[in-house]
């Protein structure tokens, strides 16, 4: 029986010596869209772009407002286009999907004891929607009023 | 420890800064700038209430960490998404380049924006 | 419930075959059967070459993991009947990202020299002497890493998570979580050296948070919440280092 090829990377997985022959599939470059968890994972991660597709017409708006009213007219009338709104749409919701997953997976990553116990993740979320929600209101309040 | 090792603890850092802050932030801008304004479901601000609020020095530093930060947690993110979403890790460097490089460069241009607006 | 299932297996042996392919066996259905009781009747009664691994048959062991319909899982604590209610067939495949070996068995060499590297044992810089008496814990102190200290080594959370699969050299959730709970064992003074395995691009940094080895893991060890741990103290201690320069750890 021929003997398997070893991997020739300095820092390949170690295997015994002696072996017969295995099957090694490969992970296809589509092993994200298997599985739903996989795809889930992967939008989460995709959320970032939306993030600096944000950040992007921040920069727009406070470049417009330096330029004057009309500048400001104008980025606003851009920002009607039915393109931009559809794109700003799809943002939001990879946002707050952003938003979501964040809180929900930070109380595994800093746990919080209390009284020699680990308080429940749900414990642990509740006060940054709390602080989103608070926050939010006093933003738009600012820029409403 | 090794000084590959503590770069990646600086950029994780920054990638959970940027987290945090898109996470609690973005939203409610979004919404405002990007859909209740531009659909009407909310009165705009006028060039002049929205300036004087801009004008403040601490909405700039609000605005200007608003704007780096977040973009170093898509610059973070999505670059280990381009490793395992379409495994292109050989091309580690070009990747690492274009993704903080892009980050720096947003980071610049904020500073640039807010430091004298007017 | 009906009174008998199929199994669609794979089988694959290395003489003769270049990959798996599957073969279909029924089997009965009883109440108290779980997928390795089926494994079992079919070695024992229809072929008697299947090849897979079990041992302790209550899910403490962690021989007797595979894919079940895509899934990791243990096979000693998988019910038929889960699946006989749905009409469902039963897809049992070897772990997932692993080499096979034959059948149903994974090659695990890599994932052992990936645990040893994580040094989980407790290191002592000082050892007191005997008459000292054992290292006492308070019951706080026990809980910070008792979760962590659950794992039975099944690589369930290996074949779940996809960079695992994607980076061959990337040490995995059940070797980091282990690590993690040796460095909050109140016994251990261990950290710095595993510091070398922990924080290095294929250590804690390789990992993304898909949390898929957390959602598989049969002990609920929470591997994933394990490593983003580890990145908080590393983080706190590269900050730590530029106050304190001579290097100390927590």
């Amino acid at each position: 029986m021929p003997a398997v090829k070893q991997p020739t990377m300095k820092s390949a997985p170690q295997y015994t010596e002696f072996h017969p022959r295995w099957y090694r599939p490969r992970v296809s470059v589509y092993w994200w869209m298997g599985e739903w968890h996989y795809l889930k994972f992967i939008l989460r991660e995709l959320s970032s772009v939306f993030v600096a597709v944000f950040v992007v017409e921040t920069l727009m708006l406070i470049s417009a407002l330096r330029g004057g009213p009309e500048a400001y007219a104008h980025f606003q009338q851009s920002m009607r286009n039915p393109l931009v709104v559809v794109l700003n749409l799809v943002s939001f919701f990879f946002i707050v999907f952003h938003t979501i997953t964040w809180f929900n997976l930070a109380p595994s990553a800093m746990p919080v004891r209390l009284g020699g116990r680990r308080l429940p993740d749900v414990l642990v979320a509740a006060p940054s929607y709390v602080a989103w929600l608070v926050i939010s209101v006093f933003i738009g309040w600012l820029v409403l009023r | 420890m090794a000084k590959h090792e503590s770069n990646e603890a600086f950029f994780w850092m920054l990638f959970s800064a940027g987290g945090v802050v898109a996470a609690i932030f973005i939203p409610v801008h979004l919404f405002l700038f990007g859909l209740a304004f531009p659909l009407g479901w909310m009165q705009a601000p006028t060039y002049n209430n929205l300036m004087s609020l801009v004008r403040m020095p601490l909405v700039r530093i609000y605005l200007f960490v608003l704007c780096s930060l977040p973009l170093f947690h898509w610059a973070h993110r999505f670059r280990y998404t381009l490793y395992d979403g379409l495994k292109v890790k050989h091309l580690n460097e070009v990747i690492f380049v274009l993704c903080y490089g892009g980050a720096v460069v947003g980071t610049v241009v904020a500073a640039y924006l807010l430091w004298n607006i007017g | 419930m009906a009174d008998k299932i199929v199994l669609e297996i794979a089988r694959y042996s290395p003489e003769q075959d270049n990959e798996p392919h599957f073969e279909s066996y029924e089997v009965p259905v009883y109440k108290e059967w779980v997928v390795l009781d089926a494994l079992n009747h079919i070695k024992d009664t229809v072929d008697g070459s299947l090849t897979y691994r079990w041992s302790c048959r209550m899910g403490i062991c962690g021989s007797c993991g595979m894919m079940v319909n895509g899934e990791p899982k243990l096979t000693c604590a998988t019910f038929l009947s889960s699946y006989a209610d749905n009409g469902k067939k039963i897809r049992v495949e070897p772990l997932r990202y692993f080499p096979v070996v034959r059948d149903l068995v994974t090659e695990l060499s890599d994932f052992l020299v990936k645990l040893k590297k994580a040094k989980p044992w407790l290191i002592r810089k000082d050892e007191p002497p005997l008459s000292q008496g054992e290292f006492l814990q308070t019951p706080e102190q026990l809980d910070r890493y008792k979760q962590f200290s659950m794992c039975i080594n099944c690589t369930l959370c290996y074949a779940a998570c996809p960079v695992v699969g994607l980076d061959p050299i990337f040490v995995g959730p059940a070797a980091l979580a282990l690590a993690q709970r040796y460095n909050m064992d109140s016994r251990d003074q261990g950290s710095a050296e595993r510091t070398a395995v922990l924080a290095h691009p294929d250590g804690v940094w390789g990992c993304t948070f898909v949390g898929e080895c957390t959602r598989v893991c049969p002990k609920h060890v929470d591997p994933a919440g394990a490593i983003q741990q580890y990145k908080i103290a590393s983080v706190i201690d590269w900050l730590k280092s530029f106050v304190m320069p001579k290097g100390q750890t927590t």
